[in-house]
């Protein structure tokens, strides 16, 4: 019998587990997919919003405000990539400056410090790269950049080595209240426990509608980006964001933490809860609106893009307007607790809905605090990103760090070993990936790839062909294991020469 | 940080390998290469098919036999050679600063009068080329398959559609089918093949794999592993034509869609850049705009062939050695290398091709006529060699071709050796051979020519080694 379950291992899920772990409870944390961070939280801007946006007195204003002021020292805590790099909301128009004042004052009603609106004259000296057309803007000194994938695990590692458990591969398919505990149905297996969290992201609605008659429907967002070239990672040193104006809600340009360009997202409402898939108009909307903010960037230093679906509610369970997060209990459901619609800026939020969600479980549950718990982490050391005395001490105390395997952003072996012996560690190459960067550079892992699952394959006491890339189905080579059997097989199918 | 060299060669392909013999024979002894791969060759050793060093040796080699030429060499003068090292930082002066990197030696700094860059260059990836659709696994580089397949011994997929007619892309298109994959189709967005002729030849028609130019995917279909793609063919401006679009099932993507030198270390060096090339600019000795670093190979601009590499790298050891014997003046002009017309090859669209043959004897790819007289006799014109005479004799009569594959080792887990057939064997006997091959396990040690299968299929051809393995080799 666990305490809590919570479904979903994304950024808010992560984040609640890890408050819990400071607690003697026992939680268990049940993932769909082979990993942690595998659905929005991996397919986001990695941007901390300062909170000025949200609308006053909403649960979005409060815990982005919260979070927005947590994550420096979480990131320190837990070792994970962020920079205060502060943002810029360009106004194209004069005669939307008021546009601005109002964001300003809402931002300072939220409790956001530091905003200031700037000339042109200004913000070019702030941020040169700007497009001719920006005449204003607001500058927000408080707004950030994170790894959304670092902050993920991170959260997930800290939780887990401070006793929550993590089962992977276990999609809940349903789940029953009787007697005041929940069972929960998961890749074939039962769970009880006295508390459900619902951190599903764009399922959450799938897990809401098993206990609640209160129904309620989410409608995955979908956004597109471009991720470019670390060479053009320059062309903007602040997160660009535009002020939403006739034409549509802008799109924003920003460094990421690793020195690379990101610009994106587009919003289109989807009915799939994986159509993760870009299309060409969406690309062409991103080109195209980003080169108002920065004009010029190049689009042959594009290396990949992808896209993410945000979480957002288009019924409420009592079919009240939905424009905030949906957080607490269900009404009809005691003990179950949605974490719902956690969209944009769900991610700058996640340190502070960790801990809201958290208190809301500690006021029903009254459990003990650890006296043990242990509330920092060490992340995998960073080759790249360490001097050349620190490599040469890596190096002299592991020889794998010596060992480059991903040529474009210099992770080694050693780096890839720690990223699957680590807890919670990497089982597929996706994991590799967002744990080390392996492959996500700029030849996308045609390199390193081969590698990355030979390294696997060995660490995991598994042939290489069972090797995936993510979930179920995503293997990468196409035979059987086991020596001989790759020619043999592969004899019964002809390839006719012809002539 | 040790004492100073002469010559630092970054890279331990085609390229500098011979750059560095060659400021050898100019009398620099005291020279380096810095390798980051296990073993010195490049790319040139996934590179098993056959083609090249007809410049070069005059002879047709596979890749692996090219470069073992040139390590052979390098292990005569006993040039040394840091393999499994990454050079992380060059600094441009006199001396020029070379940081690398190993397991052994951790980070290091070599003070060198000269370097030569010689890195090579990567494939385009997909997401460099904007193909909308889901990222499942099964999208690969040709490159990337093309090291599964001839040094893992892996199948990446079975049923394949490749985007870009590149040479790597028509080379893997024979080579996943010899395999005994599915090739469905090569689809190319421009109105010509980026490969050679010869290359479609040989590597689609010998096989009737389709190859549709004008043509570009344009959806990728599957969420775990590639199920499909949707193919459309694109106007004159290459945008897509709408209503055109097929969706063809496969499970595998491989991409050929050009080369682009692998440059972030000369651009951290201060090296001025050219935008065509995608290289350094170098003046008329191919040094670059960095004091005392050279460039040479693929690094500086893509090469159709290897042997256009070799003799490029020999000019810049060259000149390096001078340099460093101070005989170099000053910097001069900047000069864009000779690129060689890019290859636009298109098949006459009128062709018979009972008659109408490409010669595959050479990169050239000559277009030759061969008629049957009345008497029986073979008139055959357009050729511009011997070579494609009997090439159009052997077509018209019994046509032959030479076959490139790996065996498997026995005792080694996924590790293979290149083979080749020692002489070309009918066309029809390709697939019995392959069966053959594929059934075979060799044994180490292997030793280039040592002969894997006598007499294969029964065509009284021997199959041979065409690379080293030795005891207890690991990669």
């Amino acid at each position: 019998m666990y305490d809590v379950i919570i479904i979903g291992a994304g950024v808010s899920g992560c984040a609640i587990a890890r408050e819990l772990s400071r607690y003697r409870l026992k939680t268990l944390v049940l993932e769909k997919e082979s990993d942690v961070c595998e659905g929005t939280s991996k397919a986001n801007s990695g941007i901390v919003h300062a909170g000025y946006d949200a609308e006053p007195g909403t649960l979005k204003a409060r815990l982005n405000v919260e979070g927005s002021r947590k994550m420096e020292a979480l990131s320190k805590e837990l070792d994970f990539p962020y920079r205060k790099n502060g943002s810029l909301v360009l106004c194209f128009n004069d005669k939307e400056t008021g546009k601005l004042e109002e964001l300003k004052k809402r931002g300072e009603t939220n409790g956001v410090e530091g905003l200031r609106i700037l000339d042109r004259q200004e913000l070019l000296s702030l941020e040169p790269s700007v497009g001719e057309q920006a005449v204003s803007a607001l500058y927000v000194p408080t707004g950030a950049i994170v790894c959304p994938f670092g902050l993920t695990i991170a959260l997930a590692e800290n939780a887990a080595v401070n006793g929550v458990e993590f089962r992977f591969d276990r999609q809940v398919t349903d789940m029953k209240r009787c007697e005041n505990e929940y069972l929960v149905k998961a890749g074939g297996e039962v769970f009880k426990t006295k508390l459900v969290v619902n951190a599903a992201g764009v399922c959450a609605d799938e897990i809401h509608n098993m206990v609640s008659a209160l129904s309620m429907k989410i409608t995955p967002r979908k956004g597109e980006y471009l991720l470019y070239d670390k060479r053009a990672g320059s062309m903007a040193d602040h997160t660009l964001f535009q002020l939403p104006t006739a034409l549509g809600k802008g799109i924003l340009v920003t460094p990421t933490v690793h020195g690379n360009l990101l610009t994106g997202p587009t919003a289109v409402d989807i009915e799939e809860k994986d159509g993760v898939d870009t299309t060409k108009e969406g690309m062409d909307t991103v080109l195209a609106k980003a080169a108002f903010s920065v004009p010029g960037i190049p689009k042959s230093q594009v290396i990949t893009s992808f896209a993410g679906l945000r979480a957002h509610i288009t019924k409420m369970p009592k079919g009240e307007a939905a424009e905030d997060f949906l957080i607490g209990e269900a009404e009809d459901a005691p003990g179950f607790i949605d974490v719902a619609g956690m969209e944009s800026p769900g991610l700058s939020c996640a340190p502070a809905t960790g801990e809201y969600v958290a208190e809301m479980i500690i006021e029903m549950l009254k459990p003990e605090k650890k006296q043990d718990f242990t509330g920092t982490r060490k992340g995998i050391p960073n080759m790249a990103l360490s001097s050349d005395e620190e490599k040469h001490e890596l190096i002299r105390g592991n020889p794998a760090y010596g060992n480059v395997i991903c040529r474009c952003e210099m992770v080694t072996e050693g780096e890839i070993l720690d990223a699957i012996r680590r807890p919670l560690g990497a089982v597929t190459t996706d994991g590799i990936k967002r744990r080390t960067r392996a492959g996500m550079g700029r030849c996308q892992s045609g390199f390193c790839n081969p590698k990355v699952v030979e390294i696997l394959a060995s660490e995991l006491g598994v042939d290489e062909a069972e090797i995936r890339k993510a979930g179920t189905g995503s293997q990468y080579l196409m035979e059987g294991h086991g020596d001989g059997q790759f020619f043999a097989e592969l004899c019964q199918e002809e390839g006719e020469a012809h002539g | 940080m040790d004492k100073k060299r002469e010559l630092v060669v970054i890279g331990g392909g085609p390229a500098g390998m011979a750059a560095a013999l060659s400021a050898y024979e100019k009398g620099i002894r005291d020279i380096l290469i810095l390798e980051r791969d296990g073993e010195l060759g490049g790319i040139l050793n996934q590179c098993i098919h056959n083609g090249f060093g007809l410049h070069t040796f005059k002879e047709e080699l596979t890749g692996p036999e090219y470069a073992a030429r040139y390590i052979e060499m390098v292990e005569e003068r006993q040039i040394p050679a840091l393999l499994k090292t990454m050079v992380t930082d060059i600094r441009p002066g006199s001396p020029c600063v070379v940081t690398a990197m190993n397991k052994d030696m951790g980070m290091f700094r070599l003070r060198t009068d000269a370097v030569v860059l010689a890195m090579g260059c990567r494939e385009r990836s997909r997401g460099a080329m904007n193909i909308p659709g889901f990222r499942p696994a099964g999208i690969y580089s040709a490159g990337t398959a093309q090291r599964y397949v001839n040094i893992e011994g892996r199948m990446p997929g079975k049923e394949i559609v490749i985007l870009g007619s590149g040479d790597i892309g028509l080379i893997m298109a024979r080579r996943m089918t010899l395999q005994g994959a599915k090739v469905k189709l090569v689809a190319e967005i421009m109105p010509y093949s980026g490969g050679l002729r010869r290359n479609i030849v040989q590597c689609l028609d010998d096989y009737g794999i389709p190859l549709k130019l004008n043509h570009t995917v344009t959806k990728i279909h599957g969420r775990n592993r590639v199920e499909g793609v949707t193919v459309s063919a694109v106007d004159e401006n290459l945008n897509p034509i709408p209503g055109s679009e097929e969706y063809i099932s496969c499970d595998t993507i491989l991409l050929s869609c050009g080369l682009i030198p692998e440059n972030e270390l000369t651009r951290d060096a201060g090296a001025k850049m050219d935008e065509v090339t995608q290289g350094p600019v170098v003046n008329d000795r191919l040094e670059t705009t960095a004091r005392g670093i050279f460039a040479c190979g693929n690094v500086l601009h893509v090469h159709d062939l290897v042997d256009h590499v070799s003799k490029e790298a020999e000019q810049a050891g060259a000149f390096a050695a001078d340099y460093i014997k101070g005989q170099a003046g000053g910097w001069g002009e900047a000069r864009r290398p000779k690129i060689p017309e890019k290859t636009r090859c298109v098949l006459p669209a009128d062709r018979d091709a009972s008659s109408q043959l490409i010669c595959i004897g050479c990169p050239v790819g000559c277009l030759i006529t061969a008629k049957k007289n009345e008497d029986g006799s073979l008139s055959i014109t357009g050729n511009t060699c011997k070579k494609g005479e009997t090439y159009a004799r052997n077509e018209m009569t019994a046509p032959v071709r030479a076959v490139t594959s790996i065996i498997k080792l026995e005792g080694g887990k996924g590790k293979v050796v290149p083979v080749k057939t020692a002489g070309e064997i009918p066309k029809g006997r390709i697939n019995d051979c392959m069966k053959e091959i594929r059934r075979t396990a060799a044994k180490a040690p292997v030793k280039a020519g040592d002969v894997l299968i006598a007499n294969v299929a029964g065509t009284g051809i021997d199959v041979v080694a065409t690379g080293n393995v030795w005891e207890g080799d690991s990669r």
